[in-house]
């Protein structure tokens, strides 16, 4: 054998043996203890009160959290690319602060900001709105957490396909709400997609601010990654095992979404 | 008619046009020529409503549009880079100014065919600019503009990313299309036989102003400016004079107007030959001769020669700042 094939065969064991190592391996685990106390077990373990409950949760801060993202991360992308404003390298920063600071951090600071006794604590509590240890509070920390995936998903795209198809559409009559409809949607779809994605998962799956915001109250305040660890906790593993399970199967629907609306060819 | 009237454009402290005024006539293939950095495209932005001037007005028949957007300016614009709408078909790229205007989906659909046999793009409605080569992605793209009727056609470099072979074809072809279609148009180049070629009137541009305006011929035989007479051809200095290389005359006897110099060196390239000269107060000069001119003088190195303008050869006072001049093949 050349040296070259024994390094490419050699890199690419390496490769896949990593993959296999520190994704398949474990995933497949959970999945075999998941099932190996038969189905019906696992049906029942999902469907406790507490689990659908956590489950709906899960979905209902998805559905919030990652719709307003969208929007504003398709703003703050056409802001940052195609804005002239001062202050760019300030924001550009900023976005990418949930990135660089612990969601236990964020979540600490939501409940300074917004908890009983914080900054808007007592105006929130006349009004009778609770933030802290409810669904809000679980949905602004989610909010935090996934809010630069569109950003850094989109700002590239838009970065790279220039804004002369734009400036085109300009002089062939198109208003800015028509040109961005046609044009600029069309040519970052993509980019939205994989934020979309991203942020998805993110969302369903985040723990540390969730956790701190939430109070853990079963029932109420439970989301699957919360459900998971007091089951974890409690030495209910196959439980646990259960509701990852569920958590997986969400992300990887996700994941089979954008592959089932992605055309095989892409015209570009 | 486009007119432009006193027009300055600054990019921080860059003065990308200054105080420029041109008229383009109705029906009129007009070319604006100049090196990068003269402001040429710049001015056809401003044309286009695109860009917008510091300073200035531009009347596209008659109408002031200096405050009009681009959208409503009735204009077709080419890009260098074609623009093209890559997540749509060429049937829905050169549909879309009418699909704009909300005309009647018949309309559009005969329009479109129309505009692509005009095009010799008939067959391809359905492809994806990715799947077109350079040269009929631009097609498209003038389709496009021309679909929407415009009053004005802006071209910036619209050749300049396609193969010598390709542009000199669709020179000839944006010729006779304007010959059919005899819209006002006005093509950003910074290649002067382009220029020469295509256009019935050329804008010379330099550092952000017209140098001169005129039919090619024009501006080739009675420059205004040493800038203009360097950027249309080759020039070389005589006696404190420009003169283009093809209008000296080589002779074995001493003539009138003629200094002596000796041959440096003889290149033959093809019909013509080039010939190196070196003055008696050692400037070097270039001269173009025909073949059969150098064979009847049997031009060696180290022979010398009489050099002096022809009759009736361009000729401009050399200016001070001679050497700046961009000598173009």
């Amino acid at each position: 054998m050349s040296s070259e094939r024994v390094t490419r065969i050699g890199l690419r064991t390496v490769a896949l043996g990593y993959l296999f190592a520190l994704l398949f391996v474990p995933v497949g685990i959970v999945l075999y203890k998941t099932f190996e106390p038969g189905l019906g077990n696992v049906w029942a373990s999902i469907t406790t009160p507490a689990a659908i409950h956590a489950f709906w949760l899960t979905i209902m801060v998805t559905a919030i959290a990652v719709p307003l993202n969208t929007a504003l991360g398709i703003l703050a992308a056409l802001v940052l690319v195609r804005g002239r404003i001062r202050g760019k390298p300030l924001l550009d920063a900023l976005i990418d602060l949930p990135f660089a600071v612990s969601p236990i951090v964020v979540g600490l600071s939501l409940v300074l900001v917004y908890g009983a006794n914080g900054w808007f604590g007592g105006v929130l509590t006349s009004a009778g709105i609770q933030v802290i240890f409810s669904w809000p509070g679980i949905v602004l920390a989610t909010i935090f957490v996934t809010l630069p995936f569109v950003v850094r998903e989109v700002a590239p795209v838009l970065r790279e396909v220039g804004d002369e198809q734009e400036q085109a559409a300009a002089t062939l009559g198109a208003s800015r709400r028509q040109t961005f409809l046609r044009i600029t949607l069309p040519a970052i779809r993509w980019g939205i997609a994989y934020g979309v994605v991203l942020s998805t998962a993110r969302a369903i799956g985040e723990f540390g601010a969730v956790s701190v915001v939430s109070g853990r109250i079963s029932g109420q305040t439970e989301t699957l990654t919360l459900l998971v660890q007091k089951r974890f906790e409690n030495f209910d593993l196959a439980g646990a095992y259960a509701a990852s399970a569920l958590l997986a199967m969400i992300a990887m629907t996700t994941l089979l979404a954008l592959t089932v609306i992605k055309p095989r060819k892409e015209h570009e | 008619m486009i007119s432009v009237t006193g027009v300055t454009k600054r990019f921080g402290a860059f003065t990308a046009l200054n105080d420029v005024s041109l008229e383009v006539p109705e029906g009129s293939l007009s070319a604006l020529l100049g090196p990068s950095g003269s402001g040429k495209s710049t001015l056809l932005r401003i044309i286009a409503g695109l860009d917008t001037g510091d300073r200035g007005q531009v009347l596209i028949g008659g109408v002031d549009q200096t405050l009009v957007p681009a959208r409503k300016r009735e204009i077709g614009f080419v890009f260098q880079h074609y623009a093209a709408f890559k997540h749509m078909s060429v049937r829905e790229n050169v549909a879309f100014g009418l699909k704009i205007r909300k005309r009647p989906k018949k309309e559009i659909a005969s329009r479109v065919d129309e505009l692509l046999g005009i095009v010799g793009l008939s067959g391809y409605q359905d492809r994806y600019p990715s799947q077109l080569s350079g040269g009929q992605r631009q097609r498209m793209a003038l389709a496009r503009a021309l679909a929407v009727e415009p009053r004005v056609l802006l071209l910036d470099e619209p050749f300049g990313a396609l193969d010598a072979n390709v542009r000199a074809e669709l020179r000839r072809w944006l010729r006779k299309l304007h010959e059919e279609v005899p819209v006002t148009t006005v093509i950003v180049t910074h290649d002067q036989e382009e220029a020469m070629d295509i256009a019935d009137r050329v804008a010379v541009m330099s550092h952000g102003t017209i140098e001169q305006v005129g039919p090619p011929r024009e501006l080739y035989e009675q420059p205004t400016s040493d800038f203009v007479m360097g950027f249309l051809g080759p020039v070389t200095e005589l006696g404190g004079h420009l003169v283009r290389p093809h209008d000296l005359h080589l002779s074995v006897d001493a003539r009138e107007g003629a200094a002596e110099a000796m041959v440096a060196r003889v290149t033959h390239l093809g019909f013509e030959v080039r010939v190196d000269l070196v003055l008696a107060d050692g400037g070097a000069i270039g001269a173009q001769v025909t073949r059969g001119e150098a064979e009847a003088l049997e031009l060696r190195e180290g022979d010398v020669v009489w050099v002096g303008p022809d009759r009736g050869a361009v000729q401009l006072p050399a200016a001070a700042g001679a050497d700046e001049l961009p000598l173009s093949a």
